[in-house]
């Protein structure tokens, strides 16, 4: 674990010892440890099916029954606290133990189908593992086996084989304890009982797919993953998940050169055992689209070229060129941020770059420069797991962050106070028992300089934590106004991303201004210590063009020539802008994976490896780097950074380490940056639009983003799109069913929803089937639209 | 020969017609307990409780002072009186009778016992199936907070008091008292983890004191009458009386009460007998959960120390006698088949095991069973017995072994010859002619 201290750990009160004899062996354990964690600790597995660490104990399975000294009837270990001097005999020294653990596994296989042949959890069953230890070779059951039909769909996404179910109810309080989505609970009674859903409402649950990790038999199983593999003839790689700065662990298995699942895996500091279906689920972009081979325009259409002639081709295109301007979008791992960084000072000597190929401000780049480029990892999840207070603006972790948005919850269950300044009252706050403090889109910083007197005397609590999301950039002065903030009630502040690798891209130095490891390009110090590193004289010494002004140049025909790598030109506000910029750009080098609008408009398109093909670092919201490693070995895709190289020495430039492990030294090399930093932002907020009805808007989990197409059952798990609204404001547009919301560049027709909403906006999916708002109104948040009732 | 009296003392005056009515209740004296107990301190009643030695008379038999002295008092939280009137025990039918009757008695017991226990909340929690029973109840409570015994300010003593009747859906789970709790809470009754125990963290996480209607009932009788009072009847450690109502094969089915200690010999005297001049072929001392007995234990006293050295229990104190004419098997496999309907679901050996007995009982009863069987399903009961979430498991494991242990060969006969084979179902009819018997 690379967590530092912090100011939470310390909270930690002095933990009472007691001494337990397990199996005749003593340990010494926290008081109120649960003894089947003591046995664990132990190395004593005592078999389990209800037993979740990370769930509340519900004894009902009844298979970890052990022997306590003094207590005359097996007691379940799960549920069971240690106390000082307790005897706890387990199956390996208690017949007892072993005659009811050998019964309750009896019983579960009762009324289980037993068709492990053909059912997907066979291989990796944990009924199937403990009726190996603790069960009879043969059965005594001749009765008729209680059956169900089969299966059900609790959601698009999960099925549900009932006559597998132990009914352990691990399902059931995972929606309920962690991912806040009762939406699953136990029906029926007796040997009838059965996991179900409410009529017309499905477990559509961000997290549901947890569920089918988490299911101790094959009861739940993914529509996306059914009978697609058995778990023998897969191979498993430990993985980052590239969806969001949350920065989970996953477990990537593939079979056959194809990824076949991913799965949440085990890392307590960051994602603890969970993940987000999008992270689970979202694969499949990885194959589809794909360019496959060097391309170069050629009287205005792109045909196939050759790598040496590519490279050729895009080295002399660049060479010509007198300005230069690399957008690297926000998906690139550190080690491909970092060579695009470093490619754009040393062999296009410019210092025009920006990985924000999405709505943002020069505020917010002196925000992010001054702020959080290269510093140390300070707050954590476990710090928002110890916060006394949370405050979010213009963030909707359980959208945005989803990892997060979990964490506050179990935060929130211990106590934490969360706020969110906004202007509606998202599910995902009422889920973390959130309070919100009411701010019309653009309202925030003037929210935030006014802030109540008792929200921010709970601020200057110890541990207290702001989190900000990249949202903020589209919001004049905020900002400023939460570094002010911060600074004033001494809370620690986060920024946290919605794109994985936008952190990492800012430690690279992915951004003008900035070098890598938070060096301020206009140190002088710093820039002789990058420009030693990188075996040139001198580097750029004034600070580029950033975000839109880069692409304004563009338009305006002041760059010659613009790399791009991952940049997706939906993600832009102003969708022309993107376009006439790379129209009007000089020469297009573009690194992509997948056929694009970027890619209909270069000249050189080269393909680059996606996160299967290559090892990386994401580095996600804390700062904390989250390593992984190549899916498939032999996939011949070259990375970003090995493309570069190659360009580089194209252009007879010589760049330095084009590898994984060579860019990590030189890295790790440079070290963090100690010297002065930047000018805080200083920007008045900005006025709130005029207009009857302003957009508050996001991007929901589950959307249109292109990194989840091809997977289906996900999409139809997808929150409902509809136009969310204040009763009074639903009630002065005569409460109807849908309406049409009109933007500049068109509308859109949405059902209408009555949610708590400032009185006056009207909160829209941003990137949704049927809404694209960027696109379809041609409106940012923030900005007036009108709206009509229409049913 | 009989030596012990019958004491009718909640039931006294069943045979006024209009004992149900506040009036009436008042007209032999009802609410003076109450106005005696407004007149103490609350911790006085828990100890006049405590020195009558009131047992639960809900099956369990827990001293009722000692369960009211669990509750925490000065803690700043509510306290609730929850009372278990969700009788469902196969064989008991006393709590009903006395809601049906005399449910001033119950308001009374209540009240005095919100009081003692500093809860300004109560509810009875009734059964669904008995629309009758709760339409009394309900109507006691409304005449009750018509003549300001329920409400604000009770009696001028700053004790304030509100009274909820709530029906249950029909689950003999929910008569567990913490499955009961979820169910009046709103959420599927299912048994909770214990502990945290209900006197300490029960219904809406605050102390709880779950009691059965009798006991209630009882409550208003001992503070009126005094301890010494009650304890010159039953024994030293079952002080008190009963309300037994007696089923089955009895001339006189129906309610007697009598002190704890009287004997089953005794009050199958008072119920006139086995019908016809028979023999008990076996008897169940309070309800089908408890393991059966025959005609040689007819002199155990019933108390709850008596039963238990008998290797049954009081339980509810709801004796089901059974003549010869009835198939134990049979008897056997209709408890199971209630045990498995009722089974929550929520542990294992509960909800498979009374699935997988009932199976092979069946199987028994049309005389399919096997001899390996006899044997295999001592086991499953052993597997379910003490291994089970709540006592339902407990319950469910119980008729089977007891049976065996006194009427094995019935079991073994069963292998080839069915139950209504052995038995003439139509003699066992509660109806049926002599001739058939």
């Amino acid at each position: 674990m690379t967590m530092t201290s912090n100011a939470g750990s310390d909270l930690t009160p002095q933990v009472e010892l007691v001494t337990v004899v397990v199996d005749g062996v003593a340990i010494e354990i926290p008081k109120g440890t649960l003894v089947i964690r003591a046995a664990e600790l132990l190395g004593i597995e005592i078999p389990r099916f209800c037993d979740h660490p990370l769930l509340d104990p519900v004894a009902a399975c009844r298979m970890c029954l052990v022997d306590i000294g003094g207590v005359p009837k097996p007691q379940p270990a799960c549920a069971q606290v240690v106390s000082d001097g307790m005897q706890v005999r387990t199956q390996l020294t208690s017949p007892v133990a072993r005659d009811a653990q050998e019964g309750v596994m009896e019983f579960l296989l009762l009324n289980h189908p037993l068709d492990c042949p053909v059912c997907d959890k066979g291989g990796e069953c944990p009924l199937q593992n403990q009726a190996m230890t603790a069960g009879r070779p043969e059965s005594r059951f001749g009765e008729v086996k209680r059956t169900f039909p089969k299966p059900i769909n609790v959601s698009a996404q999960i099925l549900l084989d009932r006559e597998r179910c132990v009914s352990c109810a691990r399902c059931t309080r995972f929606a309920e304890q962690i991912a806040g989505d009762p939406m699953l609970e136990l029906l029926e009674r007796g040997s009838n009982q059965q996991v179900g859903t409410a009529v017309d409402q499905p477990f559509d649950s961000y997290f549901s797919g947890n569920t089918v990790q988490i299911c101790p038999v094959g009861a739940l199983t993914s529509a996306a993953y059914r009978f697609r593999s058995r778990p023998f003839d897969l191979v498993s790689v430990p993985t980052t998940c590239e969806h969001c700065a949350s920065g989970c662990s996953l477990r990537t298995d593939h079979r056959r050169g194809t990824v076949t699942r991913r799965l949440a895996w085990d890392e307590p500091a960051v994602n603890e055992e969970w993940n987000c279906d999008k992270g689970r689920f979202a694969f499949t972009y990885q194959e589809q689209g794909r360019v496959t081979t060097p391309l170069i325009r050629e009287d205005g259409q792109l045909r196939v070229a050759s790598w040496p002639e590519a490279l050729d081709f895009a080295a002399r295109g660049l060479s010509a060129a007198s300005s230069h301007g690399v957008l690297v979008g926000g998906r690139s791992t550190v080690e491909d941020a970092y060579a695009y960084a470093r490619f754009a000072r040393v062999a296009l000597k410019t210092d025009n770059i920006d990985f924000r190929v999405r709505d943002s401000s020069d505020e917010e780049a002196q925000f992010l420069r001054s702020a959080v480029a290269g510093t140390a990892v300070r707050t954590t999840y476990e710090t928002l797991e110890q916060a006394p207070v949370v405050l979010l603006i213009a963030f909707e972790p359980e959208d945005e962050s989803p990892i997060v948005f979990l964490r506050l919850r179990k935060a929130a269950r211990g106590g934490t106070r969360v706020y969110s300044v906004g202007p509606v009252a998202t599910r995902g706050l009422a889920k973390m028992g959130g309070t919100l403090l009411p701010a019309k889109p653009g309202a925030e910083p003037a929210v935030l300089a006014e802030l109540a007197e008792q929200v921010r005397a709970e601020l200057q609590a110890r541990g207290a934590v702001i989190m900000v999301g990249e949202r903020i950039a589209g919001i004049e002065g905020g900002a400023t106004a939460v570094l002010q903030l911060a600074q004033a009630t001494g809370a620690a502040l986060a920024w946290v991303p919605r794109r994985a690798g936008e952190r990492g891209a800012l430690d690279a130095g992915a951004l003008a201004g900035l070098l890598p490891g938070g060096r301020p390009l206009t140190e002088d110090r710093a820039r002789a210590a990058v420009a030693a590193a990188w075996g040139v004289d001198s580097l750029p010494a004034t600070v580029g063009l950033a975000g839109t002004e880069l692409l304004a140049a563009a338009r305006d025909s002041s760059i010659g020539a613009l790399i791009t790598g991952g940049v997706e030109l939906g993600d832009l506000a102003d969708q022309s802008l993107g376009r006439a910029g790379l129209e009007a750009a000089g020469f297009v080098v573009a690194l992509e994976n997948h056929h694009s609008a970027v890619t209909d408009l270069a000249d050189v398109v080269f393909p680059v490896a996606v996160v299967t093909e290559k090892a990386g670092t994401f580095m996600n919201w804390e700062g904390r780097p989250r390593p992984f490693a190549q899916t498939f070995k032999d996939a011949l895709v070259m990375s970003d950074a090995v493309v570069l190289g190659m360009l580089a020495k194209a252009m007879n430039i010589a760049v330095g380490a084009s590898d994984v492990a060579g860019i990590r030294r030189e890295l790790g090399a440079l070290g963090a940056w100690n010297g002065p930093r930047v000018e805080r932002p200083n920007v008045p907020a900005g006025q709130v639009a005029e207009g009857a009805h302003l957009v508050a808007t996001w991007r929901a989990l589950i959307d249109n983003g292109v990194m989840q197409e091809g997977e289906p059952y996900l999409a139809a798990t997808a929150h409902p799109v509809a136009a969310t609204v204040s009763a009074t404001t639903a009630g002065a547009l005569g409460n109807p069913e849908s309406v049409t919301v009109t933007g500049p560049l068109g509308s859109v027709t949405v059902p209408l929803e009555i949610g708590e909403v400032i009185d006056g906006v009207v909160c829209l999916p941003l990137n949704s089937p049927g809404c694209v708002l960027y696109r379809d109104l041609g409106v940012r948040s923030g900005q007036a639209v009108t709206i009509k009732g229409t049913g | 020969m009989i030596t012990t009296g019958l004491t009718p003392i909640i039931t006294e005056h069943w045979d006024k017609p209009d004992l149900y009515t506040i009036e009436g209740y008042r007209r032999v004296g009802g609410y003076q307990g109450l106005a005696t107990a407004m007149k103490m301190d609350p911790d006085a009643i828990i100890g006049q409780i405590k020195d009558s030695g009131l047992r639960g008379r809900g099956g369990a038999g827990v001293p009722t002072g000692m369960k009211w002295g669990f509750v925490p008092q000065n803690d700043g939280k509510p306290h609730y009186l929850v009372v278990n009137a969700d009788e469902s025990e196969p064989g008991a039918c006393k709590d009903i009778p006395i809601m049906l009757a005399n449910p001033h008695a119950l308001v009374e017991g209540v009240i005095i016992s919100s009081y003692a226990i500093r809860a300004s909340h109560a509810f009875i929690y009734i059964r669904g199936e008995v629309p009758h029973a709760i339409r009394k109840v309900a109507n006691a409570v409304a005449e009750a907070r018509a003549a300001g015994l329920i409400g604000d300010n009770i009696f001028g003593s700053g004790f304030s008091l509100d009274v909820v009747v709530h029906a249950g859906a029909g689950a003999y789970i929910c008569g567990e008292e913490t499955a009961l709790l979820d169910s009046l809470e709103g959420y599927r009754g299912q048994p909770r983890l214990k502990p945290p125990f209900p006197a300490v963290a029960g219904l809406y996480a605050s102390p709880t004191v779950i009691n059965n209607v009798e006991t209630i009932a009882n409550i208003p009788y001992i503070i009126d009458r005094g301890v010494p009072w009650f304890r010159q009847f039953g024994t030293e450690k079952s002080p008190g009386f009963k309300v037994f109502p007696i089923s089955g094969h009895v001339v006189r089915p129906g309610i007697y009460e009598a002190p704890l200690g009287i004997t089953m010999r005794e009050l199958l005297e008072y119920a006139g007998g086995i019908r016809g001049g028979g023999e008990v072929k076996f008897w169940l001392p309070g309800g089908s959960s408890v393991p059966m007995l025959t005609a040689e234990h007819l002199d155990i006293p019933l108390t709850y120390e008596d039963m238990a050295a008998a290797g049954t229990m009081l339980g509810t104190g709801t004796p089901m006698l059974f003549d010869n004419t009835v198939s134990v098997v049979k008897a056997v496999t209709r408890w199971l088949d209630f045990y498995k309907h009722e089974s929550c679901g929520k542990c294992t050996p509960c909800r498979e095991g009374t699935y997988w007995i009932t199976g092979v009982l069946e199987k028994f009863e049309h005389g399919r069973g096997t001899g390996a069987e006899v044997d295999t399903l001592v086991n499953l009961c052993s597997q379910i017995a003490g291994r089970s979430f709540c006592a339902l498991g407990d319950a469910a494991a119980t008729p089977y072994p007891a049976a065996l242990k006194y009427f094995r060969a019935e079991f073994e006969a069963a292998t080839s010859t069915s139950a209504d084979e052995q038995f003439n179902p139509v003699a066992s009819y509660v109806f049926a002619e002599a001739a058939t018997r």
